[in-house]
């Protein structure tokens, strides 16, 4: 039995959304993934995730407000508190165990509600070891895994520049991107550093919206709709909450690769894989995340992303969409937007952007301070 | 109204899901131990049980409830380590308070669909470090616009919930006071439990006035605990057991937000995951199938009303089958053997321990002093939680 994704909906995504409330969003993603799959929420849907995490919701118990702008009222509704492709996992194994057969997943930002988005990201942190060493924002804890990253895989600055050059650049063709700029890696290489090595512009900014999926099982997503995306593989995987004993190796973004690929059976990605979204919220985080992906050799990935290898004109292009830097950062709904970037290219449906395609990886991380990521493996 | 749901599921799975192994730490104010620790010993204990090791583990699924107990954004994150989640696929799912029994369903589904053969499945919740008090984390539960305003707390909408309850049937405080007398007394054996007495339903009529009609006897108490079940597949359990626990059926339901637009003197939201759970598990009569109940007793009249969104009870018949001692330990249907929430106590996603492990435990024969007199083969299990929004059910039953 396999697994589609037979609609999809989203909103936004912006800088600010100052006309919608949290509620709205969701409900227009909702609305527009029903009708994109061509189903009735109230009659049809068997069940309903949502993925938040409390306090970007400014909540204590944020899944008491879901079901009602998602059609979810008694119905098997729940929330996994990680990012949207967990989320996806987790629809994947319910419609797998028979749970259900159409599932609805769901995630949302509505970062500009966050008035001290730092202060909140340190409440993540282990409150004895970790949160009081200093009052810097803690977009330093990147900088540092990035001075290692860096020195370790010999990645330069120009190839860190390279990146924010292509997303940015990406960006400018995808009509729900607000952070796209025409930009060259001198303009990158002389805008300010905040946390040495990292510069502002490396550091994607936060953005709104929401993503809504559809997925149900093989003879359903048939009848559905004729073009299905095949949810091919899934993966998740965790290394440690304690920063100071990770690897700042991206292992989660790794085994959690490994996991979906054998599930898709894919056995060389680098081959098989088409084009990729990974999670760029720190732009040397790309170059990790595409070496963990195993899409490129340790020590060649920097060089490949200044030879346009993964432009989207490139052998293996990576974040067609902008990725995080050119989109933003999505909080939880991060693994969302990289999701549906690969539904919409696999159907066919991304524009301007549109390149040929018939494999492709979403990756997200769960953000600083954790090593904690998931991966989904798309394909017609 | 009757709720449309698709018809045809025929819950095809990839794999039975056994249950081998349970564990959970003594629930009181715990200061000295981090929610990792108590997360740790409740695991330990759980592998002891099932004579496995932690790298025996596959996947980890974690069920804590509100961040803001402990002040932790990501919460699940931070458990990580001391759950056994480290370098595994680890997952955190939440439904508020049901989650004690909403995360042996997620461990249900990853082994069901083929993708783990060996789950675990934590729950951990640490109250006690929300200063002044834990109810203070309750203020931000409210729709910030509607209710919020009106600086409402948890205890004033559960007297509303009870008070149209013993209005609806016509019950007498007297009759709802008897599951805090029963559950009390049944805690005595309980080895974990925090607030075991032998009391009387003057006590209970007597003690301090919260909200009336709730008074203190009538509430569990905030408590600090972790639980762990082990969850495997059949090729596994054979290996470890010859008795082992399955899961026959799971359910799970989510009302609308806007709880004042509801009747509440009925739990829709437990009778909807209930009939999930039940079809599932093919039964037709659950008064006469299951042999023994945890219901979910945060308070006391919640065990009879969700008895009867059960449908182990007639709607209003529930305290009539307490006062006849039905649902005694020695009774025709036993309810909260365990002691329950009202006499373990109540650490919210890790009452797992007395709700899911306790059925379990009872299942396999392994309860001790709390085993219940007659012969048991299907029970269920069920919690409740967010805005008196949703409800969780699983069946388990010791034959496949």
């Amino acid at each position: 039995m396999r697994v589609a994704v037979v609609g999809v909906g989203y909103s936004g995504f912006n800088t600010n959304t100052p006309d919608l409330s949290w509620k709205e969003l969701m409900l227009e993603a909702a609305v527009r993934a029903y009708e994109d799959a061509g189903i009735n929420p109230r009659k049809d849907v068997d069940s309903v995730v949502t993925c938040a995490e409390d306090f970007w919701e400014g909540f204590a118990i944020f899944d008491e407000f879901v079901p009602d702008q998602l059609g979810g009222v008694l119905k098997p509704t729940c929330t996994v508190c990680n990012d949207f492709l967990y989320g996806v996992a987790t629809a994947y194994m319910q419609i797998k165990s028979g749970l259900a057969d159409i599932v609805v997943v769901e995630s949302h930002s509505k970062a500009s509600d966050i008035l001290t988005f730092g202060e909140v990201v340190k409440f993540a942190m282990d409150p004895i070891w970790l949160r009081n060493v200093g009052s810097a924002h803690p977009y330093y804890l990147a900088a540092l895994e990035m001075s290692q990253f860096v020195n370790e895989c010999c990645i330069t600055e120009d190839q860190i520049a390279e990146v924010v050059v292509k997303n940015k650049n990406n960006a400018l063709l995808n009509p729900s991107a607000p952070y796209g700029a025409k930009m060259t890696v001198e303009d990158v290489l002389n805008s300010p550093m905040v946390f040495d090595p990292m510069r502002s512009i490396e550091i994607a900014k936060l953005s709104d919206g929401a993503v809504v999926f559809v997925l149900a099982r093989d003879d359903i997503a048939r009848e559905l709709t004729d073009m299905p995306v095949w949810v091919k593989g899934v993966g998740w995987w965790s290394e440690t909450s304690n920063y100071d004993t990770m690897s700042f190796d991206a292992m989660y973004a790794h085994k959690a690769g490994k996991m979906a690929y054998k599930l898709a059976k894919i056995t060389n990605p680098a081959k098989e894989v088409d084009f990729a979204e990974v999670d760029d919220r720190f732009a040397f985080k790309e170059i990790q995340h595409i070496e963990a992906l195993q899409l490129s050799k340790r020590f060649e990935t920097g060089k490949l992303m200044q030879e346009g290898y993964f432009a989207r004109d490139g052998e293996l292009p990576v974040n067609i969409s902008g990725g995080n830097l050119g989109v933003g950062n999505l909080l939880e709904a991060t693994g969302g937007q990289k999701a549906l970037e690969i539904v919409l290219q696999l159907r066919g449906e991304a524009g301007r952007r549109q390149i040929e395609a018939e494999v492709g990886v979403a990756q997200a991380w769960r953000y600083i301070p954790t090593a904690s990521g998931a991966v989904a493996v798309f394909g017609v | 109204m009757e709720v449309e749901r698709v018809s045809g599921l025929k819950f095809h799975k990839k794999q039975d899901v056994a249950i081998v192994g349970a564990g959970m730490t003594t629930f009181k104010r715990r200061l000295n131990e981090t929610g990792k620790e108590l997360s740790y010993l409740a695991v330990k204990q759980a592998l002891e049980e099932a004579g496995m090791d932690i790298s025996d583990i596959e996947m980890v699924v974690m069920g804590s409830a509100p961040d803001a107990f402990d002040g932790l954004h990501m919460k699940g994150e931070y458990l990580l380590d001391g759950s056994g989640g480290s370098d595994r696929p680890y997952m955190r799912v939440f439904v508020g308070g049901g989650t004690g029994v909403f995360a042996p369903i997620a461990g249900y589904w990853h082994v069901a669909s083929g993708l783990a053969d060996v789950c675990l499945v934590v729950c951990e919740e640490k109250m006690s470090s929300c200063m002044p008090h834990p109810q203070s984390a309750f203020k931000y539960i409210w729709d910030p616009i509607l209710d919020r305003p009106l600086a409402p707390n948890l205890i004033w909408i559960f007297a509303l919930e009870m008070n149209r309850y013993m209005h609806v049937h016509n019950i007498k405080h007297e009759d709802i006071a008897l599951v805090s007398v029963k559950n009390k007394a049944n805690a005595l054996d309980h080895p974990c439990a925090q607030l075991a007495e032998k009391i009387t339903v003057e006590d209970v009529l007597n003690s301090e006035p919260m909200a009336l009609p709730v008074r203190r006897l009538d509430v569990s108490p905030p408590s600090d605990g972790a639980a762990a079940l082990i969850m495997v597949a059949p090729h596994i359990a054979r290996q470890i057991t010859d008795e082992p626990v399955w899961v026959t059926g799971v359910g799970w339901a989510l009302d609308t937000t806007m709880w004042t637009n509801r009747d509440l003197y009925f739990p829709r939201y437990v009778a909807e995951a209930a009939k999930m759970a039940y079809r599932m598990a093919h039964i037709t009569d659950p008064r006469k199938e299951i042999d023994v109940a945890e219901p979910y007793d945060p308070f006391d009249y919640k065990e009879l009303h969700h008895m009867e969104g059960l449908g182990l009870a007639k709607k209003g018949e529930a305290p009539i089958l307490t006062r006849e001692g039905v649902t005694a330990r020695d009774g025709d249907l036993p309810c909260s053997p365990s002691g329950g929430l009202l006499g373990v106590g109540n650490p919210i996603a890790a009452t797992m321990g007395v709700k899911a492990c306790e059925l379990y435990w009872q299942l396999a024969y392994r309860a001790g002093k709390r085993q219940v007199a007659k012969e048991v083969t299907t029970g269920v299990c069920q919690a409740w939680g967010d805005l008196m929004q949703v409800g969780t059910v699983v069946v388990m039953s010791n034959k496949r």
